[in-house]
């Protein structure tokens, strides 16, 4: 990647996000390290980690954008791999618990102990060095979607029923994590975590550097995204979204692109899930529920599906509505309101937040640009060839 | 129970009269084996339970049960023993003569393990001449199990008396068992008592014959191993057949479950996630229904449900086909919008649902024609899932004749087909589709009807099953009815084989799994329309 194209890819509005996430990411932290509690401007410790939350989201959102918005692969299953790079940082972090969980075991974690295992299953070998489970955030979710889209694009399972077998992919997992011999701590899953790298996960600092951390993921994630569409590659995934039988006809290798984008995006969703976990404080086989995964598909879809910037935007909106109207007496509604946000959205706004912002933005723009572009072409005597459709 | 009891007294009493040689209620040894429950003493106390109980006095019956819950009261200074009734009221145990009050200073005959087991025995043989069929039958069974020496007695003599078939059987069973587990039973009686419990063939019977002790003649040892053998591999048959069953079940409750969304997707390719709330609706029709019945008309209960069957059908219907008309009809063409749209809508339900009724389970009742069950061989059946079975079948069968001979039915196979040509030929497509998806919500409102008899109606009732029915069409294929049919029954019972081996939760991932393999072979499903309408 070189800084040419990084430097081409970025419009105006992926300036202008770039810089909002790099000053919150900044800002932030040292609002609430640096001022003091009672300042207006100082922000509580549960508000970076609720705001570390969201931008974890984003990032989910993001991977999914990029192969709904980009390769017209709806997974509904997303929160699987989201979920498995969350229990491999849970993993390590359980690791580094120690001798100081309730039974004192130097090497088993409590669930362990509580469950009779005799020793460490062979998965979890390996996870109690940082740069192992780091590198499993990212191998894990990647190969999984790896197989699963292997086989699931080769035999050209396309559509809706491979929404439907990606929910299926999720829910089985779902039924695996509830087991306690599983491996996993079953339906309590992984919690009472101590330290990361050696710093206590409930300390301030802590949790301004994973805040700051989460919003540099966002960024290059956002960059990797915007490299992937603005590319060639990327406009030969446009051409799968619409016409994925013609695209073939012409020659591409169709699987072997949306298998290229699924495991990519798989992967940063891995990402997001284990910066989730410290800034959350537990990983459970909830999260691998289908229903979250949906959700999370709603989030693109309010924010603009095919505009990155739309995806991380809607799962921030949506998510502080949802932290917002389930804290207070609307909290029996909220279930209204996010069906109704489904059913609205769809019908309604089917580009989305940014995207209807754009179809409104971008004539107004034009008209500014080709009246500049009209007095420049008068003089050159030569016009712009019309992109055919 | 009390209350019936005197009647209970006249008819043993009688009962025991009638057996020739059934002792007289003579005064001597009844009275002093009644006494020696007052010396307090285990074995003193056994004894009296043998004589009591081959006594035939009408008293022998609710002396032991009074004894075996407590309530034998005995007073160690006068060498008096009481039976308290439930009800308080206190009889002299030698004389059945009421008594005003037991005195202060009695106090209930205690037991250890080996008298409570010689109380189950001699109550068993007492009830084994009680009047009613299944009394005896059940008293049979407890003889078998606990084969104590003493009831052999009795067991004869019920033997000897017994005209029912399948009383005589549980008798000669319970006779076979004892004689088996008697030391000085002669070795022809039992290997004849091996056969006898052979032809039983259960579970009970093999841990019978597995526990006999190694002091038995060796024929007898070789007969039992080869009984066992027997038993073991008609139980594996049995066992085969009674998850063949339970397959058939679940398949036929996800076959209902199914069907309505195969309809909806074949003929709209509109995936419908809110097909679990036209189910939970249904199942909610019927709780009014059964709700409206008890507080009004009592008497019709058991047709609560034949009443909640159409009803649940028009109220899923339409709110399927104002569904349709108002969300779904804007986003033919975008399968993945109807997708997210319709999960919205089910959430929308869901939490109606749940302002309206509250988040708990409520309670749908069996009518007395769908609770109970029949033995068959060595399976249960119950009748409410054999009810389901056959409505079921009875729904598709519907169905099948509805697509087949009706003008709607062709025009949706019309559609299904070609949808283009179709409208060019002059059918109201869009009129099909409403009524399409009327159809299948409503189809979905009896699956509730149905399921409300087996599961519990909540909000969440309908999520448990969506995923399952989208498996069951994804793999039966789409436009084909009968590809419903056939992956419903073939997951129902797949997954019940799988059950018993790898578990519950590790069965149902395993045919996940086998599903997503599957659609790589066959991307369309088990019976795929051909042609090019496939391809949307």
């Amino acid at each position: 990647m070189t800084p040419h194209m990084l430097t081409r890819s970025l419009d105006r509005g992926a300036t202008i996000f770039l810089l909002v996430v790099a000053t919150i990411g900044v800002l932030i932290p040292l609002s609430n390290l640096l001022l003091p509690s009672g300042s207006f401007l100082h922000v509580p410790t549960y508000l970076v980690a609720l705001w570390g939350k969201y931008v974890c989201y984003a990032i989910l959102a993001l991977s999914i954008d990029l192969i709904w918005g980009y390769c017209g692969i709806l997974s509904l299953g997303h929160g699987a791999f989201f979920a498995l790079g969350g229990y491999a940082m849970g993993m390590y972090l359980m690791r580094q618990i120690g001798t100081r969980g309730v039974y004192g075991n130097p090497i088993l974690p409590d669930f362990m102990v509580f469950l009779n295992y005799p020793k460490l299953p062979w998965y979890w070998h390996g996870f109690d060095m940082f740069w192992f489970a780091a590198l499993m955030v990212i191998v894990v979710p990647g190969l999984l979607a790896f197989c699963f889209g292997w086989l699931a694009f080769r035999s050209r399972v396309t559509g809706v029923y491979l929404s439907i077998i990606t929910q299926a992919m999720t829910y089985a997992l779902l039924l695996g994590f509830f087991r306690n011999d599983f491996g996993f701590g079953g339906n309590n899953g992984l919690t009472d975590f101590k330290d990361i790298l050696g710093f206590n996960v409930q300390a301030d600092g802590t949790r301004a550097t994973l805040f700051l951390l989460s919003c540099l993921a966002l960024i290059i994630g956002f960059l990797i995204c915007r490299a992937i569409v603005s590319s060639k590659l990327g406009k030969v995934l446009i051409a799968i979204r619409d016409a994925e039988s013609r695209t073939r006809f012409l020659g591409y290798r169709v699987e072997s692109y949306k298998l290229f984008v699924f495991t990519v995006s798989a992967c940063m969703a891995g990402v997001a899930g284990a910066l989730y976990v410290p800034q959350v404080g537990i990983i459970n086989p909830s999260e691998f529920a289908p229903g979250n995964s949906i959700e999370a598909v709603i989030w693109v879809a309010v924010g603009g599906r095919g505009t990155l910037v739309g995806a991380a935007l809607g799962a921030v909106v949506v998510n502080y509505a949802k932290t917002f109207f389930t804290s207070g007496v609307l909290a029996p509604y909220w279930l209204f309101m996010l069906g109704a946000l489904f059913i609205l959205v769809t019908l309604l706004l089917p580009k989305g937040i940014v995207g209807t912002f754009n179809s409104w933005w971008e004539p107004m723009r034009a008209k500014r640009v080709s009246g500049a572009a009209e007095s420049a072409a008068a003089e050159n005597g030569v016009s712009e060839p019309k992109m055919a459709e | 129970m009390l209350a019936n009891l005197p009647a209970r007294l006249r008819t043993l009493a009688l009962s025991l009269f009638l057996i020739a040689f059934a002792l007289p209620a003579a005064a001597g040894p009844f009275e002093d084996a009644v006494a020696k429950f007052a010396n307090d003493d285990f074995s003193d106390t056994d004894a009296a339970i043998g004589v009591v109980a081959s006594s035939g006095n009408p008293l022998a019956y609710p002396i032991i049960s009074a004894l075996k819950d407590g309530r034998l009261m005995a007073d160690a200074d006068s060498k008096k023993v009481y039976v308290t009734g439930t009800d308080g009221k206190s009889v002299d145990a030698a004389t059945g003569e009421a008594v005003a009050s037991v005195p202060a200073s009695a106090s209930a005959v205690r037991l250890n393990n080996r008298l409570r087991r010689s109380v189950d025995a001699a109550l068993g043989g007492l009830t084994l001449l009680s009047p009613d069929v299944g009394t005896r039958i059940q008293a049979a069974q407890s003889v078998f199990k606990s084969h104590e020496e003493s009831a052999l007695p009795v067991v004869d003599n019920a033997l000897a008396k017994e005209t029912n078939r399948s009383a005589k059987t549980a008798l000669s069973e319970a006779r076979a068992a004892i004689l088996l587990y008697k030391p000085d039973a002669s070795e022809v009686d039992k290997l004849e008592a091996v056969a006898t419990i052979k032809g039983r063939g259960d579970q009970e019977a093999m841990a019978l014959l597995t526990g006999i002790g190694s002091d038995q003649p060796a024929s007898v040892k070789a007969g039992a191993a080869s009984a066992i053998a027997s038993i073991q591999s008609s139980l594996a048959v049995w066992s085969g057949v009674q998850n063949a069953w339970y397959g058939l079940s679940l398949g036929s409750v996800l076959l209902l479950a199914a069907i309505g969304l195969a309809i909806t997707f074949g003929v709209m390719g509109v995936i419908n996630m809110a097909h679990g709330e036209m189910v939970m609706i249904g199942a909610y029709t019927t709780f009014v229904v059964q709700e409206v019945i008890r507080t009004r008309y009592p008497g019709l209960f058991d047709y609560s449900l034949l009443i909640a069957v159409p009803l649940a059908f028009l109220v899923a219907g339409a709110i399927g086909v104002l569904i349709e008309r108002s969300i779904i009809r804007f986003l033919y063409g975008r399968p993945l919008e109807t997708l997210l749209a319709t999960w919205g809508l089910s959430l929308v339900l869901q939490q109606a649902v749940r302002t309206m009724f509250g988040p708990t389970n409520r309670e749908v009742g069996n009518p007395s024609w769908m609770s109970g069950a029949f033995e068959l061989g060595q399976i249960t059946i119950t009748y409410n899932r054999l009810w389901i079975l056959v409505f079921t079948l009875a729904v598709f069968a519907i169905l099948l004749a509805m697509l087949r001979y009706t003008a709607l039915g062709l025009e949706m196979r019309a559609v299904t087909q070609n949808r283009r040509m179709a409208a060019s030929m002059g059918i109201a497509t869009s009129r099909v589709d409403a009524l399409t998806f009327g159809l299948g919500s409503g189809i979905a409102g009896i699956a509730g009807v149905a399921l409300s008899q087996i599961d519990n109606v909540s909000p969440n009732l309908g999520q448990s099953y969506i995923i399952d029915s989208f498996m069951v069409v994804v793999f039966g294929g789409v436009g084909n009815l009968w590809g419903t049919l056939v992956g419903a029954f073939t997951l129902g019972i797949a997954n019940k084989f799988l059950e018993p081996v790898a578990g519950a939760v590790l069965g149902k991932i395993a045919i996940l799994v086998l599903i997503i393999l599957f659609i790589q072979k066959r991307p369309r499903g088990l019976f795929a329309l051909k042609g090019r309408a496939v391809e949307a």
